[in-house]
């Protein structure tokens, strides 16, 4: 049983051990096998005598070529940042609410804001600005609190109903939850919303909310309806909805009030990115 | 061929230590009843009120197991005392067949979920907006049911298979190996059903909560013991390397699931816990853990699994029994190293990064010893690869192993792995491993395996095997190359700068591009899903069609275990 025979097939010795009719080769280890085991362990050596490998009981070897991750990356970034810092400078002087002049410092300014818009803004606005219901569409020229682009770099700058101490805020009542006005009521104030944006006869129930509307909204949203930039009221005469323009959509928005929210970007980007930002966003199309 | 002698000499008979291990198995199990209802009664949670509730009914059902195991062996012993034969003669067959049924079951389940979270990337629509359905709820169920479920039978099975065939000896314990494989069954259940209620403790591989851990760390005990006492009593002299695997996996796999599963409950009574390790550590334990799952779950069991059934249907002898000696030994001291390359540039020092990359690359050639030594076997036997299809899942098997294998140190390389992390590539590096080398490996030992345990004269029908072979080879092209393409293509556009440095894409941008590829994969997957449904089928009429039944004669020759 534990003596080797030779195997007819391959001519080797088998080494003589029998499992369940499984016998075993004598075969050398194959030699390219063994010289590529060993060239990736002289590697591995090599490799840890140049770099941070072996921890040490406070400490680790630290390699002859003094890597560090944390170090590069830190070298990186400030390559990054001194190969943009003329233009940054630049726009960073610029006075606020001024396009550049320079054809460079104004792709600059798009191209940052463009990468900036993608990764901090697309979320809720989209990738191609069009917003979604409770977003607004950045391409159009439908503003709440501006479309200049001194009024776009403020609202990037404080938010809209956000932590920041001077933050953008419309205070909107909650007509039907607090009880203001009564639901027909609301019904009235609605049609009378919706025929703003309408030509054609006005119905009885809009002559009824006009009345409604003129008691109580025209202090934010102006007699004709056409808003104020100042308070961030919309503009409701312009066919343009932010949160559905169908019956049931202005119903629930009287009755609730909508408190859309931004963020503040002030300290959470630097000043020339919230510049580059507010460059592009007043180039989509809408900007004034 | 070989007939395992008597059992060992101890010194109560047999039947009596069977009634012991019952009685005791039966104390346990009220036990069981018990706390599950107190569990229940007191739960702080509602998964874990269901988790109890599902304990006492599982302790119940395996309490009326236990009585009729009882009567059976009564029967039993009568019979003995009759014929002077008793079923404990010979090898323990039974428990390899359940474990072969419960491998195809969990495997279908598996692969289907696979292919509904595939479709659901592609379609999110498909996620339901129910929180039971979404992807993050079915991804670990899939990773689960394919690996521990699927590939854990696998294991077990065939294990329990080739220990009792390779030592020449019967299976240790009568009730033992029906509790690893029930109490495995149960941790499986545990784990999907607690997934889908939301249960998590946000692991990796290691997913389930601390009870579950607790219940799996008694099953593998009993494993590693049962697999240990059989080999003790072995009449081979040398112990077959397919048992060193095995058993390397085995004892690994302990150690690895305890230290990484260390944590506080809040409460006995609730499912939520808190890990022994934070932060970085924390992420190092886990990735040690979950690297090691592929060492040793993946590549060191399944490579027992190669070291039997590859030589054994190719009738040839292993090819060098030095390769196999120095792979072993370097593969397992090696791979325990290799867990950090999964944190390249992140919190983890850069010394710990550094000993990940380098461990895996030593990894390369130890890992590559077994494909040469599965491959060289078939050396004046490649030409059964055209007339033996389940010998070319075997082959291909061990190809994609060695393709998986040099992947891995491949993009375990710092510079390669900041353009591959976390995109694409890496799934497609895993599927090439788990449908080319793990499902494949299983593919054909279970294509081996049937006739003999069922006592076939051989399988229903090559033809489906070969149809099996070509459908799910196709469906794993198409997968990862869809992740390779996609994979690269993401890290590329994550990394894409314009002239002035600014980044190009945003991320939303990257999963829209990804779209033609998810959808790509989701094929793929099917294809794979489908070969496997042809060979469940396949299955199915080879245990019951008349055709593939043995005369009386050859019975004897085919299944010489049963002496």
């Amino acid at each position: 049983m534990s003596t080797p025979r030779k195997d007819d097939v391959s001519g080797v010795d088998t080494t003589g051990h029998e499992w369940d009719g499984i016998e075993e080769l004598n075969n050398p280890l194959p030699r390219w096998w063994l010289w590529t085991f060993l060239a990736c362990i002289v590697w591995s050596i090599g490799y840890w005598v140049v770099m941070p490998a072996w921890p040490l009981v406070a400490d680790h070897t630290r390699g002859m070529l003094g890597y560090s991750q944390r170090a590069v990356v830190a070298d990186s970034l400030a390559k990054a940042k001194a190969s943009q810092s003329g233009y940054a400078k630049r726009l960073a002087a610029l006075p606020a609410g001024e396009n550049p002049a320079d054809p460079d410092l104004q792709s600059f300014a798009l191209g940052g804001g463009r990468s900036a818009y993608a990764v901090n803004c697309s979320q809720c606005h989209g990738s191609g600005a069009a917003g979604a219901k409770g977003y607004p569409n950045l391409n159009d020229d439908d503003w709440l609190w501006g479309g200049k682009l001194a009024d776009i770099e403020q609202t990037l700058r404080v938010g809209i109903r956000s932590t920041h101490p001077d933050t953008r805020l419309n205070d909107m009542p909650a007509f039907g939850r607090d009880g203001l006005l009564t639901l027909p009521q609301i019904a009235d104030v609605a049609d009378y919303v919706l025929s703003l944006s309408h030509s054609g006869a006005v119905s009885p129930q809009a002559a009824r909310g006009q009345t409604l509307f003129a008691e109580n909204c025209t202090a934010c949203h102006g007699e004709t309806g056409r808003g104020n930039r100042e308070l961030g009221a919309p503009n409701l005469a312009d066919g343009l909805w932010l949160y559905g323009g169908d019956r049931a959509s202005v119903i629930a928005s009287i009755s609730e009030s909508r408190r859309g929210v931004m963020p503040t970007w002030e300290g959470r980007l630097d000043d020339v990115t919230i510049r580059q930002l507010a460059i592009y966003v007043h180039s989509l199309g809408g900007g004034e | 061929m070989t007939v395992p002698p008597n059992q060992p000499a101890v010194s109560l008979p047999a039947s009596a230590l069977g009634s012991i291990s019952r009685l005791f198995m039966m104390a346990l199990l009220g036990g069981a009843v018990f706390l599950g209802l107190l569990i229940a009664a007191n739960a702080l949670d509602e998964p874990m009120r269901i988790h109890g509730y599902l304990f006492a009914a599982v302790g119940v059902a395996g309490l009326f197991l236990m009585i009729k195991a009882h009567y059976d062996a009564v029967e039993r012993d009568a019979l003995l005392a009759l014929t002077g034969k008793s079923p404990r003669d010979g090898y323990n067959d039974g428990v390899v067949r359940a474990g072969v049924i419960a491998t195809m079951f969990w495997g279908i389940a598996g692969f289907l979920v696979g292919l509904v979270i595939a479709l659901q990337l592609a379609f999110p629509v498909l996620n339901f907006d129910l929180p039971w359905t979404n992807f993050g709820r079915l991804r670990p169920l899939h990773t689960s049911a394919v690996i521990f479920a699927f590939g854990g039978n696998a294991l077990i099975a065939t294990s329990f298979y080739v220990v009792q065939r390779t030592c020449r000896v019967r299976l240790a314990g009568d009730v033992a190996p029906w509790f690893v494989f029930w109490g495995y069954q149960f941790f499986i259940v545990l784990a999907a059903t607690g997934y889908l209620l939301g249960i998590t403790q946000s692991k990796e591989y290691a997913e389930p909560e601390w009870y579950v851990d607790l219940w799996l760390t008694v099953v593998w005990v009993v494993y590693l013991l049962v697999f240990l006492e059989t080999i003790r009593r072995r009449s081979e002299p040398h112990i077959y390397v397919a048992n060193w695997f095995y058993l390397s996996f085995i004892v690994t796999v302990a150690m690895l699931h305890i230290v990484n599963n260390l944590s506080m409950p809040v409460s006995f009574f609730g499912s939520k816990s808190y890990s022994l390790f934070s932060g970085v550590q924390d992420a190092l334990t886990q990735w040690w853990y979950g690297h090691n799952a592929v060492g040793f779950f993946l590549t060191a069991g399944f490579l027992g699994m190669m070291y039997y059934f590859v030589p054994k249907r190719a009738e040839r002898p292993v090819y060098s029994y030095r390769l196999s000696i120095l792979h072993f030994w370097s593969l397992i001291f090696m791979y325990i190293w290799a867990g950090p390359h999964h944190l390249h540039y992140t919190a983890l020092p850069d010394w710990a990064q550094t000993l990940g990359m380098t461990f895996s690359i030593m990894l390369w050639m130890p890992s590559w010893g077994g494909m040469i030594n599965g491959l060289m076997t078939l050396s004046g036997a490649w030409d059964k690869l055209r007339t033996d299809p389940v010998i070319r899942f075997l082959v291909t098997a061990v190809a994609f192993y060695g393709m998986s294998t040099f992947e891995g140190p491949l993009m375990s390389i710092k510079s390669v792995n900041a353009l591959s992390h976390y995109t694409d590539w890496t799934i497609g590096h895993v599927h090439s491993g788990a449908l080319g080398w793990v499902a494949y490996i299983t593919f054909g030992a279970v294509y081996h395996l049937v006739p003999l345990l069922w006592n076939r004269s051989g399988l229903y029908s090559m033809k489906l095997v070969s149809w099996h072979f070509w459908i799910a080879s196709l469906g794993i092209v198409l997968y990862i190359t869809a992740m390779w393409v996609s994979g690269i293509m993401q890290g590329l556009m994550w990394r894409a700068f314009d002239q002035l440095g600014f980044l190009q894409y945003s991320f939303a941008e990257t999963v829209a591009a990804m779209h033609p590829f998810y959808v790509i994969r989701a094929m793929g997957g099917a294809l794979f899903l489908g070969g496997a449904l042809l060979m469940v089928y396949n299955l199915w009429r080879t245990v019951r069609d008349p055709a593939t039944a043995l005369a009386p004669s050859e019975s004897g020759a085919a299944a010489p275990a049963m002496a």
